[in-house]
């Protein structure tokens, strides 16, 4: 299996004792066969990848100009912007860093959507990336706690609230998840231990999100196995140069938001310290959480047996379950997705059903950017009411009801025929390389 | 002793070894809780925490109308010197109406007197009405601005997410003027 192959002495005798060449041969170089057909939308694994390094790194440098006391954080984090060499840098870097860093994983997430990188063999794969999306959002909202503005602190507060809602044992959760009686200064230093902690939690599911991937290598827009050699190219160079590519691409676009609209991304009311007597008349969390946001605030009703008054789950308990939920289902989506055809480009009514959801999460994200009331409360319940049938109705149904269109007979056959008419059974030639 | 299972044992199955393994395992789980649960209770609010937990108020600067805000414990508490309006606009509710049914007096130690600590209970903001100006909502006590709630001169939940009342904070009357709390 190892085709690795070397003529230095050197890495031959720790390659002898620990074969970690051949290991990153595999992972990342010629020794990786990947599907020759992978579009840009393939790029933003990688992406993922580094931009959790640009975290890490910037990271680290500010925690040794940090400190996390409720009487220094604000003034910590603006002297890091006014005083420390570079620190304007750093801290610009890490805050849109953690936005780009969803913009990028939210991509990725749409893309296995569309072309059904869930199915088997790789609901594992899949299930570790959400599980990597669920540990990014616990750090990304600690990490805005640090700064101790108003924002910070009382998103905070919100959403640590929203434990309460949990019957019986909500209230004694709170207090510890505080260890206070209120959003205070145990609060902000477990919230700093833990947001350093996290992103290395992080890149340990990453690396078996990575193993997993390798074990069946990646799918690709077809959506169909690789069938054998004329099907793949290596890993190095190819995908290596074209992942720099996007990465450059990706890098013009973060440059200029770091050095030219800095704030743009940001909340004005977190430049203003942390005040506990006094709530800001509107709070937002970042965009990234604002379609969870819009589904917990969706549930505006208690639900009970109708009629009785009998009330089972009160309207905030009701609030956290939709919004847990909402990530709830995408664990079990390789079981609700039952169709056999991976790609959504075979698939005519479920590329429908795949916009529609797609227009219903940006939907959710305006509502929850808007107080919860009027029109924009009724957009966001009727959202959440789709968001929920399209994973728990319309997948089930599609994969019954839907006739999908004739699948290639290999990655290679769309490719030979030019986007001409269909080239009856000429079996693909390895033609690659052109 | 050397024998292992009777033969009454060896039909049904069960032996001294599936014991022992049980009870080693019973053993081992009882072991992880009590070693778990420090680590847990360290997150757990502090000694010190707890110790600053009394604020005592002088309430004699407070004119009758006028609404104050300390702080206890972090959170800050809502003292209202309520009027007799207000008082008997508190009292004069039924009771069984209400989303968390509690009535007026007993809430209050001296009725002109409300103590309530100002967090809203859906989600924890500080409602709005301590400040002169501020929308004191439908029901003329205070008004929470992030989802909407409404709470009366009582500070009980009227209208709006929130499920249950202002709560009032144990304190005491230390004298004709000061309380404390806590
Ligand atoms: C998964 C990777 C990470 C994400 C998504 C993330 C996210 C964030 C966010 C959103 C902020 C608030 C930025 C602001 O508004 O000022 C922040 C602040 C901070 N983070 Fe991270 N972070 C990550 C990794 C790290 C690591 C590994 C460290 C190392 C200790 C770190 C240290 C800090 C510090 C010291 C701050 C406070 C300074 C500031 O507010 O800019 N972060 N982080
Ligand atoms: S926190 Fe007060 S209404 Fe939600």
């Amino acid at each position: 299996m190892s085709g690795f192959q070397t003529n230095n002495t050197v890495i031959k005798w720790i390659e002898h004792r620990l074969p970690i060449f051949s290991f990153l041969d595999h992972s990342v170089g010629s020794g990786y066969p990947s599907p020759k057909n992978l579009s840009y939308f393939w790029n933003f694994g990688s992406l993922a990848g580094i931009t959790l390094v640009i975290m890490i790194v910037t990271g680290v440098l500010m925690a040794m100009q940090y400190t996390a006391h409720v009487d220094h954080a604000f003034e910590s984090v603006e002297r890091i912007m006014r005083d420390v060499n570079y620190g304007w840098l750093l801290r610009y870097v890490h805050m849109n860093g953690a936005h780009f860093f969803f913009i990028v994983v939210y991509i990725h997430i749409f893309r296995g959507l569309y072309y059904g990188s869930y199915k088997a063999p790789r609901e594992l794969l899949w299930m570790l990336g959400v599980v990597i999306l669920l540990l990014m959002m616990a750090t990304a909202f600690m990490g805005y706690v640090l700064p101790w503005g108003q924002m910070s602190f009382w998103g905070a507060k919100v959403i640590t609230n929203l434990f309460s809602a949990i019957p019986f044992f909500g209230d004694g959760i709170v207090v510890w998840l505080w260890g206070g009686f209120s959003v205070d200064n145990p609060t902000l230093n477990r919230f700093f231990a833990l947001h350093y902690l996290l992103p290395f939690v992080i890149v340990g599911v990453v690396i078996l999100h990575i193993w997993a991937l390798h074990r069946f290598g990646s799918n690709n827009p077809i959506g169909i196995d690789t069938k054998g050699p004329q099907d793949t190219i290596p890993f190095h160079p190819y995908y290596t140069v074209k992942d720099a590519f996007g990465l450059g691409a990706f890098l013009v676009v973060f440059s200029a938001v770091v050095f030219y609209l800095p704030n743009y991304m940001g909340h004005a009311d977190n430049y203003i310290p942390a005040n506990p007597l006094s709530t800001p008349a509107h709070i937002v969390p970042e965009w990234y959480f604002l379609p969870f946001y819009a589904i917990l605030r969706a549930i505006t009703f208690d639900i009970g047996i109708p009629f009785t008054g009998v009330v089972i789950i009160e309207a905030k308990l009701g609030g956290v379950i939709a919004m847990f939920g909402a990530i709830a289902v995408l664990f079990v989506l390789p079981w609700l997705d039952r169709s056999p055809v991976r790609s959504g480009r075979f698939r005519p009514i479920f590329r429908l059903f795949f916009v529609l959801l797609a227009i219903d999460v940006v939907l959710l994200g305006f509502a929850g950017a808007k107080p919860a009331e009027g029109l924009w409360l009724l957009i966001a319940q009727v959202s959440t009411a789709y968001y929920f049938l399209h994973f728990l109705v319309v997948l089930p149904l599609l994969s019954v009801f839907e006739t999908p269109k004739p699948l290639p007979t290999s990655i290679s056959e769309p490719v030979l025929k030019g986007g001409g008419g269909a080239m009856a059974g000429a079996p693909a030639k390895p033609m690659e390389k052109a | 002793m050397a024998d292992t299972a009777t033969p009454a044992q060896v039909e049904t199955g069960e032996t001294r070894r599936d014991f022992l393994y049980l009870a080693a395992g019973a053993m081992g789980a009882v072991g992880a809780g009590a070693v778990a649960w420090p680590l847990i209770d360290s997150m757990n609010p502090s000694a010190e925490v707890l110790a600053l937990s009394s604020t005592e108020v002088d309430l004699s600067p407070i004119a009758e109308g006028q609404r104050i805000t300390v702080t206890w414990r972090g959170s800050p508490v809502f003292i209202d010197h309520r009027t007799a309006d207000q008082i008997t606009q508190a009292e004069d509710v039924a009771v069984a109406t209400l989303p968390d049914p509690e009535s007026d007096a007993d809430r209050v130690q001296r009725s002109e007197w409300l103590v309530v600590i100002g967090v809203c209970t859906h989600l924890g903001c500080v409602p709005l009405g301590q400040k002169t100006g501020q929308n004191r909502g439908e029901f003329g006590g205070w008004f929470c601005p992030c989802h909407g709630s409404h709470y009366d001169t009582s500070g009980r939940i009227r209208r709006g997410p929130a499920p249950t009342n202002l709560p009032v904070p144990p304190y005491e009357f230390t004298g004709d003027t000061t309380i404390v709390i806590g």
